[in-house]
């Protein structure tokens, strides 16, 4: 595998490497269980042990003797919290489920109680003796259980808007001369990144400061405020690295008010370390799903009917649903369209997003079965898609902005050797290893939200950008300065960026991919802002303004061919007839199109992400190819992935470094969750089972030999000011079909039930 | 985890001294409130999980002085107890005359811990069993005699098929244990009466009534070390699991062959991965020697070693799994240059 960042071509930046990577690598990188507090008392949480019930009696005697308890609090002593809304119907909150307000126990692992002590061992040891008598009762565990009660999305989940269909699904399928109808499953996931849920408050008077690995430091502080019922604007949230989140730190989870409503009644800091394994039940995980997928075609591979109803499993309070159908529905041309999500409930926690929420379960359930259809038309899997590709969602007829799909194929399908292939399962192996090529789809809505920003230019050249993005392993820290460099023309060195604090001009949610696209709009924008200023100092004119606003950069030669004949800004002259050290701009940036109380929204912490399927007029999508080498031992049924490649188009490429990272990272998530990850959940109790990194298993090296990012060259100048189109959850869509896919060529045996392991296959 | 003193002992006198309990003779080992830390990796664990309540532990790292060696010596190998996993690992005459050995060890865990981890405190690794490791299920028998099984009717699918009782169906998790039980080793024990040594074969009990006692070891005795008669080059370790490393086998074989001929004068077979201690498969053992082998005979004996094999929902397939990785690591055995 090349370790090389790859050479920017068309539309790309440089591959810098990451303004962090110094600090990550050497320590220094402060994540938020690392801030030191003055006199820190420590938390510990005890969760339930039941899914369904409710909390007799705690018997606490043996934990208060342990020396250097502080406290311990349990609903019959806790403070009353406001109720907060689900930050998918409009929120803030993970759930609804408001722990420590009643004795009742809605799920697994809710959290009953709280050791406050000296120092966290002492807390430990305490919460370990704890008693709890509980009353409990029969819980509901998935969708084999008694209990569950099911119904559509539509109308009971804001964010969940249609059920996209079009023209005579039934008509269409009945007329179809070759036809798929098949059953896929996805398991529970959970997101497992590697820092934990760590909580730090520490009050100042009526100021709050939250030390939190958050996705929303605006989400955050908003939720907390709403929950304590205190003035936002007098909440902080400091975390200038997240160490992994993949959408379990995104919206807010109820342990962040309890600390913090804590914290004020000791009147000295708290410090929270949640377990490995009540991360499981404190936050959110990515549900398991059922699919019915029918697909009909004609003998020439053309799709006449495409049906697809998904089941998802949700907790008793909330309807949570990631519902995919809005992409499935649309991603290939086809006459008649059907499609349903139900939302079936259990007495769960709350699932919320998991990278790439919708598309990640979704589409493994339709690119297997066009991979099956392909097999029914023995056609290459290929031919299927170019056969069915588009320019327009067959929906409503909207326009993509950009989809370069058959170019991610096509260049993909060299690099892989996809030619090599015999079509024909099971006819390749080497020795003891039979050998199968599968290939799949991938995409991802290209999102973008309203974002702020601040920018400050000094007459040395020397800038800073603020603004409260987050890097969550992203390169958000990296593409920022990127940007700012670039429009200001000054060297990357010149430029130190400041995210992940709220005290900063607010960036929307890093999820949804949009954020690249988000801040680096508001960034470009408000760096515009800065130039106009210096140019309107030596070139009052308006119309020489207004040519050097598109065409000139800060401090040296103009970038465009047309910009050719312009000159350069002096920027110390610039400084020096305005007379002022710095030029600082704050400015407000939304997409096109964003409904009209997105900046109000904005700072109070909502994100109203446009895009995708909901573009105005358009439709918005990043698109790339995956292909999948997979080795089966015949003796052991071992499954092995030697080769990973995708290809991928995503308008302007930031960074090509950090860009291949991302795409690196979710080809291999991908590859993980088709056959190693699946939370296992015990049906008698409604428990997971296997909560922790010993037995939730992931890839490590020896898994993943070898894994190759092509990026190719688009320009997309509809989506966004930056022209990027998001690609952190594009890497890890198709990679679940595309395992699958291959197995079936391996095999001849065909998986719809994920994870893939050994016992599944009967060679 | 609870509070817990920590002593370090300087010889193994006062190491003996500091484990000497006033339990009673039938506290099982893994509840004396007194435990020796070697490697850590398992007893930490297990503490942090609330499992293991040890009062004091007994750092015996000091005495690797005397009982960390590796020695081939007169064609036979002895190993100390505190010898690190990564060093016998990498030992190049290990892997030359007990590559069953080597690979083993080199297959489990991970770097780091077979850097930390002993080969004492390896053969004594507890099971992986979810519900053993989690404190919040009452039901233990291993843990918490006579409360039942959780995992009998729950999630199985690691769980062992051979060895299991009404009480416990607790996979034995380690790699080492089978080499040793492949090669007929003996074990080295030390306790204030004086050294003595037994069949490594007859160390590990299985649970029958009594899941929560796992091994002879009494409290108050340490392992000083392992001894192997003879060489083994021919000798292979297989390991299947789910991922490429660091991970439990959902199936593995030990399989030492001494062929003369083509014919199997002698055959030492042991599994691992599917049974409730690390297992020694003398029934396919029988079915081997005096013969050469086909895959005929690797499937016979590959049936014999799970005649008595019993399935529960999730794990059913480690019959059909440890068949055929039986009859594969036979073949490898046989084909090796020796």
């Amino acid at each position: 595998m090349s370790t090389a960042a790859p050479e920017p071509k068309a539309n790309m930046g440089q591959p810098i490497p990451r303004y962090d990577a110094v600090a990550k690598v050497t320590g220094r990188a402060e994540y938020a269980a690392d801030v030191p507090l003055a006199n820190p008392a420590y938390a510990y949480l005890v969760t339930s042990a039941i899914a369904k019930g409710r909390v007799d009696s705690f018997d606490l005697d043996e934990a208060r003797r342990v020396r250097g308890v502080i406290d311990i609090i349990t609903h019959e002593n806790m403070v009353k919290l406001k109720d907060a809304k689900l930050f998918s119907n409009g929120g803030y909150m993970s759930t609804t489920v408001q722990p420590l307000k009643s004795a009742d126990i809605a799920h697994d692992g809710q959290i009953i109680a709280v050791v406050l002590a000296e120092s966290f061992e002492a807390a430990r040891d305490a919460a370990h003796r704890v008693k709890v008598s509980y009353s409990t009762m029969p819980p509901t565990a998935s969708f084999d259980s008694q209990g569950t009660t099911a119904a559509g999305a539509k109308g009971q989940l804001a964010q969940f808007k249609e059920d996209p269909e079009v023209g005579d699904f039934a008509k269409g399928f009945d007329s179809a001369e070759v036809k798929v109808s098949a059953e896929y499953e996805t398991p529970t996931q959970h997101h497992n990144p590697m820092e934990l849920f760590a909580t730090s408050c520490a009050w100042n008077g009526d100021q709050l400061t939250i030390y939190e690995p958050s996705q929303y430091v605006y989400g955050l502080k908003n939720g907390v405020a709403e929950q304590l019922g205190v003035d936002a604007d007098k909440v902080r949230v400091i975390n200038a690295y997240v160490g992994g989140a993949f959408g379990s730190k995104g919206s807010v989870t109820p342990r962040t008010a309890i600390i913090a409503s804590l914290a004020r009644r000791l009147n000295r800091p708290v410090k929270l370390v949640a377990t490995r394994d009540q991360g499981f039940t404190i936050a959110t995980y990515r549900a398991e799903t059922r699919h019915q997928v029918k697909l009909g075609a004609g003998r020439d591979g053309k799709l006449l009917a495409l049906r697809h109803d998904g089941h998802e499993i949700s907790s008793r309070p909330d309807p949570y649903a990631v519902g995919g159908t809005k992409t499935t529905t649309r991603l290939y041309a086809c006459p008649n369209v059907a499609s349903m999500v139900s939302i079936v409930r259990a007495d769960r926690n709350t699932p919320g997003f998991m990278r790439s929420p919708p598309e990640v379960p979704y589409l493994f359930a339709l690119e297997s079965a066009m991979d099956e259809l392909a097999i029914e038309l023995n056609m290459d899997p290929i031919e299927l898609r170019r056969i069915n590709d588009t320019t327009t969602e067959p929906i409503k007829g909207k326009p993509y902005t950009s989809r370069s799909l058959m170019a991610c194929f096509d260049e993909a399908a060299k690099a892989f050797d996809w030619s090599k292939r015999n079509p024909t399962p099971r006819s390749m192996s080497d020795g003891d290893w039979l050998i199968g090529y599968g290939c799949a789809t991938t995409c991802y809505p290209t999102q973008m939200a309203p974002a702020a920003a601040r920018v400050r230019l000094q007459r040395d050249g020397r800038v800073r950008v603020q603004i409260a993005g987050h890097e969550i392993g992203n390169g958000a820290y990296t593409v920022i300065a990127q940007a700012a460099a670039e429009r200001l023309g000054v060297p990357i060195e010149n430029v130190s960026v400041m995210i992940g604090d709220s005290d900063l001009p607010p960036a929307p949610v890093a999820g949804g991919s949009n954020s690249t696209a988000s801040t680096c709009s508001a960034v470009m924008k408000v760096c515009d802002q800065v130039r106009q200023r210096l140019l309107k100092a030596v070139m009052p004119e308006e119309g020489v303004i207004n040519r050097a606003k598109e065409t000139v950069g800060v401090g040296r030669t103009p970038v465009t061919d047309a910009a050719h004949g312009d000159q350069a800004l002096d920027r110390e002259k610039a400084f020096d007839a305005l007379g002022v050290g710095v030029v600082e701009e704050y400015g407000e940036w939304k997409p096109e199109g964003a409904p009209l109380d997105s900046f109000h929204a904005m700072y109070a912490g909502h994100a109203r992400l446009i895009g995708g399927p909901e573009f105005g007029d358009k439709i918005a999508y990043a698109f790339g190819a995956e292909f999948v080498e997979v080795r089966i031992n015949r003796n052991t049924r071992e499954i092995r992935v030697p080769r990973l490649v995708g290809a991928f188009a995503c308008g302007h490429i930031m960074n090509p470094r950090t860009a291949r990272s991302q795409l690196m990272g979710g080809l291999i998530w991908g590859m993980s969750s088709a056959l190693l990850e699946a939370t296992e959940i015990d049906p008698r109790n409604a428990r997971y089972v296997n909560d922790n990194l010993a037995d939730y298993l992931v890839p490590v090296n020896a898994d993943v030999p070898s894994v190759e990012v092509i990026l190719l060259s688009e320009q997309d100048d509809q989506v966004n000011p930056a022209g990027v189109k998001g690609l952190g959850e594009l890497g890890n869509v198709g990679t679940n079909a595309a395992v699958c896919n291959a197995i079936f060529h391996a095999t001849g045996q065909r998986i719809r039930k994920l994870p893939v392991r050994l016992e599944k296959l009967e060679i | 985890m609870r509070s817990f003193s920590y002593q370090r002992a300087s010889d193994p006198q006062a190491a003996l001294q500091a484990l000497a309990v006033t339990a009673a003779a039938t506290t099982p080992l893994t509840e004396a409130s007194s435990q020796p830390l070697a490697g850590g990796t398992t007893l930490i664990d297990l503490m942090k999980l609330d499992v293991m309540r040890p009062e004091r532990l007994v750092d015996i790292n000091p005495l690797a002085g005397n009982w960390a060696q590796v020695d081939l010596d007169g064609g036979n190998l002895k190993l100390g107890a505190l010898a690190h996993m990564s060093q016998v690992a990498g030992h190049a005459e290990v892997r030359q005359n007990y590559p069953v050995i080597a690979d083993s060890l080199k297959l489990a865990a991970s770097p780091q811990l077979r850097n930390m981890a002993t080969l004492g405190g390896n053969v004594l690794q507890r099971t992986r069993c979810s519900y053993f490791r989690d404190v919040s299920y009452a039901e233990c028998n291993k843990r918490n005699p006579g409360s039942g099984c959780a995992a009998m009717d729950g999630f199985n699918r690691m769980h062992a098929v051979l060895g299991t009782s009404h009480q416990c169906i607790a996979t034995y998790p380690g790699d080492f244990a089978q080499a040793l039980i492949a090669l007929d080793a003996a074990i080295e024990i030390t306790s204030k009466s004086g050294p003595r040594s037994m069949s490594f074969a007859e160390f590990h009990r299985a649970p029958g009534d009594t899941p929560a006692i796992e091994t002879v070891l009494a409290p108050g005795e340490l392992i000083s070390g392992f001894a192997i008669d003879g060489r083994w080059p021919r000798s292979v370790y297989l390991k299947v699991r789910d991922r490429q490393s660091y991970e439990f086998a959902l199936a593995s074989a030990a399989v030492a062959l001494d062929l003369q001929n083509g014919v199997i004068n002698d055959a030492r077979l042991a599994l691992g991965g599917v049974a409730t201690v690390p297992w020694r498969a003398r029934e396919a053992e029988a079915v081997l020697k005096g013969q050469k082998l086909d895959d005929a005979l690797a499937e016979r004996a590959a049936d014999a070693a799970f005649a008595d094999a019993r399935g529960r929902q999730h794990n059913a397939f480690k019959i059909a799994l440890g068949k055929r990785v039986v009859a594969h690591a036979l073949k490898k055995a046989i084909a090796m240059e020796i």
